[in-house]
């Protein structure tokens, strides 16, 4: 294997010549100054959207419940600083439907006073039951972008018993270095968490995945992880999609995650140096997730860096305070490889959300796509080792089956192959779209075969009620027949014995 | 702010939102500047009928291309810019007799881009490689135009201008001082007439690393079309897989071949020296439209394109076989790539999920 990699070069992903990382990620943190108002929006994670304990008109202090989880898989909202709720209502998603979703208007006052905080001194004293509710209760969500609740997460690690963890600093998407900022400035924050997460799983091990275009963060979190033997930092090759869970637990464990399965049914599980962070204030401080260091890169922003903002800020207020050189041709909310573009700059900020690009028509090319020849470009950056030109050929044909057979499934829309296309054709869309359509198709058939069903029992009911109706009919008339036949007999009877 | 913002921004976009540099011109450019070397020699060793040879080719191979786009109500400047058409009429024009008349070229590049190509649909659709079907047609429809070869000629020896039109838009005869035979013809019809190739061959095989040998156009300069096909791949436009697996197909049996019995088999070395094994093996079957997208494909591929050439040169009716070898693999494109594919992470090779092999511990 060793050395068919070496002949062939990488095995997947791509190797942007230009990652424009620097200089946004040499900037020193900036605090964002509180806006006069914040959207913060209900459904932030994975699973059901949170429920509103306020009302309109109440006064809420920073780091206050302001709506609390619903069901197993959900995560509570808090306010990230004092005012008054002004709104409980839809506001632009982050999404490029620019659909509505609803979220909590509070008006900022300004003094930004907080509810008092309850502090553990020593998180390892916890069972690790408790240190998973303290998760929980802070509203801690994946912060790498998949925003899957972590106390869940944490449980179903204990569960399971997971053996590593693998903590993933990998960052590969270009542009974004929040995960870069929070690791070379809050080093011993991000350890402190993944020792308490190694408490709640039960994990013997901490892998710290960082890409070895980090050589600070490298150097930062090896000085804070040195006491702890259980925890190592591996430098990992600087290649997107390095920070695909899959990808990250195969180059540091050398192990595979059987399609469809969770990284945790191979004993390993996968947490963002971003989401240590926020356990360690979580868990040691008692403090929600109510703030998240957030890169605003790309060409048209005069000041770019890192910028610790409260979650539910405006994208417009966001841009407005570290500045546009020029009307960005694309506002995207993520990396350009899979983050999504903006309807608009009135949208919130959420949890997930690690990086604002304000792209100039010069960053995003587009160009008209031109016919397939071929090259297999796609197939050698794919990183799943899929055959994206024969995938979309099929769905071209409206063959979705045919794709689906080719795994189109553990498709992980990284964007490898339409970055690498040469005919720059729109691969990662029409995946998208083909997806979209067979779960409609799946949908579609689980409700007809309901149907189907609903449509038998009534045929069979019918049968039945007729059957029975019949069967009661044919015991009345025998029951008359006897009846008539015992009438008669006893007629008979009688006339026998009155002879 | 916003008002401006949004008004800039398109409806709808899909991510990734980046894009590498690249586009099929730049890829056929690439491949154009890597055979121009090896074309150059070409022209220097048989002169200006050659160049006068490529010039029709190519111009025949764009014309037939700009006449199925218009007919067919297609972009034909933008389309005809992309190289793909220049260059299947250069790869035809490479593997002509260099001295073959100016019909030869004329039928030979409207053939490629006309039935080769766009019937199948155009750039990326055709099933056969457009230039090796367009040799091939030549090649069983005028045999004997196909099979004049002549010995290179530079410096003094080299016709004139007047001397060269002559050649390639006139009588087509050639002067019998200057034809000669090709390694592969001539052993073939020496080994038909029962004469046993180390009686042939007595003084030595007339192989030629410099490529001063009779052949056609652009196939003899093997060492610049070696070097072309390395520049390619450092440039990152094809990868080693096709060429060495091609090379070794062709190598491994031969020099089998030869150990066993070398009176009747040609040497390995002789083999991948001769006819169009080199420009093949890198420029012709890693055509990326009639080849495997895998790499395990094109391995196959590879191997089935150099061990035809092996078996079509030594037990078939014509000399050399590298057309053909690469025809038929390029049929066995599509079976190939449906059988050897990726394995998919988290799958095995039959595309099942891995089983896990713990149960959770």
């Amino acid at each position: 294997m060793g050395l068919l990699e070496l002949l062939n070069g990488a095995r997947w992903g791509v190797h942007p010549h230009d990652d424009h990382k620097r200089p946004a990620a040499d900037v020193p943190l900036r605090v964002m100054p509180l806006p006069a108002k914040l959207c913060v929006p209900l459904l932030q994670h994975v699973g059901a959207p949170a429920k509103p304990v306020v009302a309109v008109g109440d006064r809420v202090l920073r780091g206050e419940l302001i709506a609390s989880a619903q069901g197993n898989v959900s995560a509570p909202v808090h306010a990230p600083s004092s005012g008054v709720v002004v709104a409980i209502g839809d506001v632009t998603a982050p999404h490029p439907s620019g659909l509505p979703f609803a979220a909590i208007t509070i008006e900022l006052d300004g003094k930004d006073e907080a509810i008092p905080l309850n502090e553990v001194t020593d998180p390892f004293s916890l069972e690790p039951a408790e240190v998973s509710q303290r998760i929980a209760e802070a509203g801690i969500v994946g912060l790498g972008g998949a925003t899957f609740p972590s106390a869940p997460k944490a449980q179903l690690g204990r569960k399971m018993a997971v053996q590593t963890l693998v903590i993933n600093g990998g960052e590969c998407e270009p542009y974004l270095s929040s995960d870069d900022s929070i690791m070379r400035e809050r080093a011993d924050e991000v350890i402190d968490g993944v020792r308490i997460l190694m408490h709640a799983t039960g994990a013997a091990e901490a892998l710290v995945g960082i890409e070895d275009n980090k050589p600070e963060a490298i150097v930062a979190m090896r000085k804070a992880a040195e006491p702890f033997a259980s925890i190592k930092v591996r430098p990992v090759p600087a290649r997107y999609p390095m920070g695909s869970d899959r990808q990250l637990v195969q180059v540091l464990t050398g192990k595979e995650v059987p399609s469809g399965a969770r990284t945790a049914s191979i004993g390993v599980l996968v947490n963002n140096v971003s989401t240590c962070a926020a356990i360690h204030r979580a868990v040691r401080m008692g403090e929600p997730l109510h703030r998240r260091i957030v890169t605003v890169n790309g060409g048209a922003v005069a000041r770019p860096g890192n910028v610790l903002v409260p979650i539910g800020i405006l994208i417009e207020d966001l841009l407005a305070f570290v500045g546009l050189k020029e009307t960005p041709a694309r506002l995207v909310m993520g990396g350009p490889m899979m983050g999504a573009a903006l309807p608009h700059a009135k949208v919130p900020t959420v949890k997930g959300c690690g990086g604002i690009l304000a792209l100039t028509a010069a960053e995003i090319t587009v160009e008209d796509p031109s016919p397939c020849i071929r090259c297999g470009s796609c197939v050698k950056a794919c990183p799943m080792g899929l055959v994206p030109l024969e995938m979309v050929a099929r769905i071209n044909a409206g063959d979705y089956d045919g794709a689906d057979k080719m795994a189109l499934d553990d498709c992980l829309a990284c964007g490898c192959c339409a970055y690498v296309c040469p005919s720059h054709i729109p691969l990662v869309q029409s995946f998208s779209h083909a997806k979209g359509e067979i779960w409609k198709r799946a949908q579609q058939r689980k409700r007809n075969e309901f149907t189907k069903g609903l449509a038998q029992a009534r045929v069979e009911r019918l049968e039945r009620e007729a059957r029975e109706r019949a069967e009661a009919a044919a015991k009345r008339k025998a029951a008359r027949a006897a009846q008539l036949a015992a009438e008669a007999a006893a007629s008979t009877g009688s006339q026998e014995t009155s002879a | 702010m916003n008002t401006s913002i949004s008004s800039a921004l398109p409806a709808v976009a899909a991510s990734p939102h980046a894009q590498a540099q690249g586009s099929i011109g730049s890829v056929m450019r690439k491949v154009m500047l890597a055979l121009a070397p090896a074309t150059l020699c070409g022209f220097w060793f048989f002169g200006l009928p050659a160049l006068s040879l490529w010039l029709v080719t190519v111009g025949a191979a764009l014309a037939g291309e700009a006449a199925c786009l218009r007919l067919m109500n297609k972009p034909v400047t933008s389309t005809l810019l992309d190289g793909s058409a220049v260059l299947t009429g250069w790869l035809l024009a490479m593997s002509l007799p260099p001295w073959a008349p100016w019909w030869i070229g004329v039928l030979g590049g409207l053939f490629s881009t006309v039935i080769g190509k766009q019937v199948f649909g155009g750039v990326g659709q055709n099933l056969f490689n457009p230039a090796m079907i367009a040799r091939v047609a030549l090649l069983v429809s005028f045999p004997v135009q196909m099979t004049a070869w002549v010995m290179p000629m530079t410096g003094a020896h080299a016709p004139g201008l007047l001397e060269a039109l002559q050649v390639t838009f006139g009588s087509g005869a050639i002067p019998d001082a200057m034809s000669s035979a090709s390694l592969l013809g001539q052993a073939k019809s020496e080994l038909s007439r029962g004469v046993d190739l180390l009686h042939v061959f007595a003084n030595g095989l007339p192989t030629s690393f410099s490529g001063e040998r009779p052949g056609s156009m652009g196939e003899t300069a093997v060492l610049l079309i070696a070097a072309g096909g390395v520049v390619l791949m450092l440039m990152r436009v094809i990868t080693w897989h096709i060429p060495l697996a091609m090379l070794s197909a062709i190598a491994i049996p031969a020099a089998i071949a030869h150990g066993i019995n070398p009176a009747r088999y040609l040497d390995a070395g002789t083999h991948v020296l001769s006819g169009a094994a080199m420009l093949g093996a890198f420029f012709i079957a890693t055509d990326y439209v009639s080849s495997p997208t895998s790499r395990a494909g094109q391995i196959v591929f590879g191997i089935g394109c150099g061990f035809l050439t092996w078996v079509i040169r030594t037990y078939g009716g014509y000399p050399e076989g590298v057309a053909f070898a690469v025809l038929l693999m390029n049929a066995l494109t599509p079976a190939i790539d449906r059988l050897v594919k990726p394995r998919v992470y988290g799958r095995d090779f039959k595309g099942q999920p891995l089983v896990l092999k713990t149960g959770g511990k």
